[in-house]
């Protein structure tokens, strides 16, 4: 394992074990869909992103918009990871007063870009964000993370167009891909495959990678960082609870129940992953 | 018959504009005044839903290319685009029907834009009944969808005039605002007055003992041409334009109607949740028990037709505000 990779791996089992802290401080959440997108936080922050810890209204920064605001979580963990929330905060997650609200908020959090958590606003505020920057002469990126489940709102794909149209080269969207939603899989609330050939169909640049294999992540981003005249999105799948067995194993729900006593089961198991 | 030498109204002969024959017109003037400030104003942006053409939005099209988006028939992008591009600094100007910008893209002028409290001017072409073409587009609840979203200021012009002197003031406020466009050739009424637009204040254009008229948007060159036609009668009536309808000039209203002159109020809009109920709401937050007539469309889907037929039949033309307030006199 290259040393890129090995401290990605790292990364995201902190971001891992951030988000069951967090989890527990509420006794519930979307601590599923967390674990199963750290690894792509990780990647994202971790060897992506350009910020300034420190500044998280830095002009020139990359922007990374939480469309799916009930994420929320799995940002904090990311966000804490990569410095600009320290982590001793994370444990007022959900709680009153806390810049950590349950679902993201941007005047609640440094860099919540957006207030998410309405579905399908996401990758439209993105276009405005790179087309400005385009037209400003600002080199800075922006990549929204969208879900699945997301894909269902007609405006998501009124901004896809947008971005193909305008050429925009500097959004990147990132799909994760759990094939879970609401009320129940994906494929039977509304099928939404297949996912490439619709995201090619409208104009971008699109690669399925293992959204949990961090090494295909790294390529699949540097493969997208060259590419130039059309928008790129990375579509991740994902496993809701991946490195905790416990939670990878439970009944799929959107929305998971963990017992008060499972939560140091769930860091146990999590280190034994990771060992 | 008769009718066989009279030129027949239409739809289509009437979408362009409501101006009386012989009425002095400007031509778009949302477009030249927005390609105007423009000019002092790099970060200023146009985007539209391809509805540029007809919301006046070519004028600045055409003097800054490299600065008007087209986003297409899709509302609800071209919202959230806009607040993305004040999020990094540009101050966007966007263009559509009213009925587009309000009904179909509401959650995301509410949450991208008003929320965030981005200076992001969204423009809405044909509110309240200045088109023939029916519901689909009358934006006949515009202000009422629109009243209750925090932060957002809203503007019905009277005219060119106002447009002119609004679009700067739109753009120095720091939040988002809504215009209620006047398009096309566009009458040009409020320079024969004392006035200046100024947002959030109303102002007094004529004065008079009998009657006060308070109004807003097109419906104020209608209560100035209906106070001509009773001042004939001997009625005496004044007209407080309201050109901001949030935030409302509660002083002002407040000011006016003290005393016992009747009270109309006079909206290119339903009489649900626009001006009526702006002016009701003041008076009875005050405590100013008071009665008021309004003069608004009903809370019904209108017909379509020319619009001088229409504005007759629901009562927005100048000879039957007249007729209404001799009626309410009596």
């Amino acid at each position: 394992m290259s040393d890129r990779v090995h401290a990605l791996e790292e990364s995201a089992c902190r971001i891992r074990r951030h988000a069951l802290d967090m989890g527990e401080a509420q006794g519930q959440g979307y601590i599923g869909q967390a674990l199963g997108l750290a690894d792509v936080l990780a990647v994202v922050y971790g060897d992506r992103l350009r910020f300034q810890p420190w500044d998280p209204d830095w002009p020139e920064r990359d922007r990374f918009l939480l469309s799916i605001g009930h994420y929320a979580i799995a940002l904090y963990a990311a966000l804490a990871e990569a410095g600009i929330v320290d982590v001793a905060e994370l444990e007022t997650y959900g709680a009153d007063e806390s810049r950590l609200p349950m679902s993201g908020m941007a005047s609640y959090t440094p860099g919540m870009e957006i207030s998410g958590g309405s579905l399908g606003h996401g990758l439209g505020v993105a276009t405005g964000m790179a087309l400005g920057l385009r037209q400003r002469g600002n080199p800075a990126r922006v990549y929204d993370l969208l879900s699945d489940g997301e894909l269902d709102e007609g405006s998501t794909w009124e901004a896809a167009l947008a971005c193909a149209h305008h050429e925009l080269d500097n959004v990147t969207a990132i799909v994760d891909v759990n094939a879970l939603q609401a009320d129940g899989p994906t494929s039977g609330v509304l099928r939404i495959e297949p996912l490439t050939a619709k995201w090619e169909s409208f104009g971008w640049r699109a690669i399925r990678v293992d959204g949990n294999d961090i090494p295909g992540l790294l390529a699949a981003f540097d493969e997208l960082a060259a590419h130039r005249g059309s928008p790129s999105v990375l579509i991740c799948d994902t496993r809701v609870g991946r490195g905790v067995p416990l939670l990878e194993n439970r009944e799929k729900a959107h929305f998971m129940r963990v017992e008060s006593h499972e939560w140091q089961i769930a860091r146990d198991q999590l280190e034994e992953t990771y060992a | 018959m008769t009718t066989s030498t009279k030129k027949r109204l239409t739809t289509s002969a009437m979408i362009a504009s409501f101006a009386d024959e012989g009425q002095r017109t400007t031509s778009a003037p949302f477009g030249h005044a927005l390609a105007g400030l423009a000019e002092q104003r790099p970060e200023i942006v146009g985007l539209s839903a391809d509805l540029a053409k007809y919301t006046d939005m070519h004028v600045f099209r055409e003097a800054y290319p490299d600065r008007f988006y087209q986003m297409g028939m899709a509302e609800q992008a071209m919202l959230g685009t806009a607040a993305g591009m004040a999020e990094v600094g540009l101050l966007p100007f966007a263009s559509t029907y009213s009925v587009f910008a309000t009904r179909r893209a509401y959650d995301f002028l509410c949450l991208d834009i008003a929320e965030p409290g981005l200076n992001v001017n969204v423009v809405g072409g044909l509110p309240g009944l200045t088109t023939g073409y029916g519901p689909s587009h009358q934006a006949t609840e515009d202000l009422a969808i629109l009243r209750g979203m925090p932060g957002l200021t809203i503007v019905d012009p009277c005219d060119s005039v106002d447009i002119e002197q609004a679009v700067p003031e739109l753009a120095d406020t720091s939040g988002p605002t809504y215009l209620r466009l006047l398009r096309g050739s566009v009458p040009t009424v409020l320079d024969e007055y004392d006035y200046r637009f100024r947002l959030g204040e109303a102002a007094e254009l004529r004065g008079g003992r009998d009657v006060l008229m308070i109004s807003t948007g097109l419906m104020t060159m209608r209560a100035l041409q209906a106070a001509q036609e009773l001042a004939s009668d001997n009625v005496d009536v004044a007209v407080l334009h309201v050109p901001t309808i949030k935030p409302l000039d509660r002083e002002a209203i407040l000011r006016e109607v003290a005393g016992d002159r009747l009270v109309m109020t006079l909206e290119n809009h339903a009489v649900v949740g626009g001006l009526a109920e702006s002016v009701a709401s003041c008076l009875a937050f005050a405590g100013a028990g008071k009665r008021i007539v309004p003069i608004g469309l009903p809370d019904e889907f209108l017909a379509a037709g020319a619009l001088p037929t229409l504005h007759d039949r629901y009562g927005l033309s100048a000879s039957a505000i007249a007729a209404r307030t001799r009626e309410e006199l009596a």
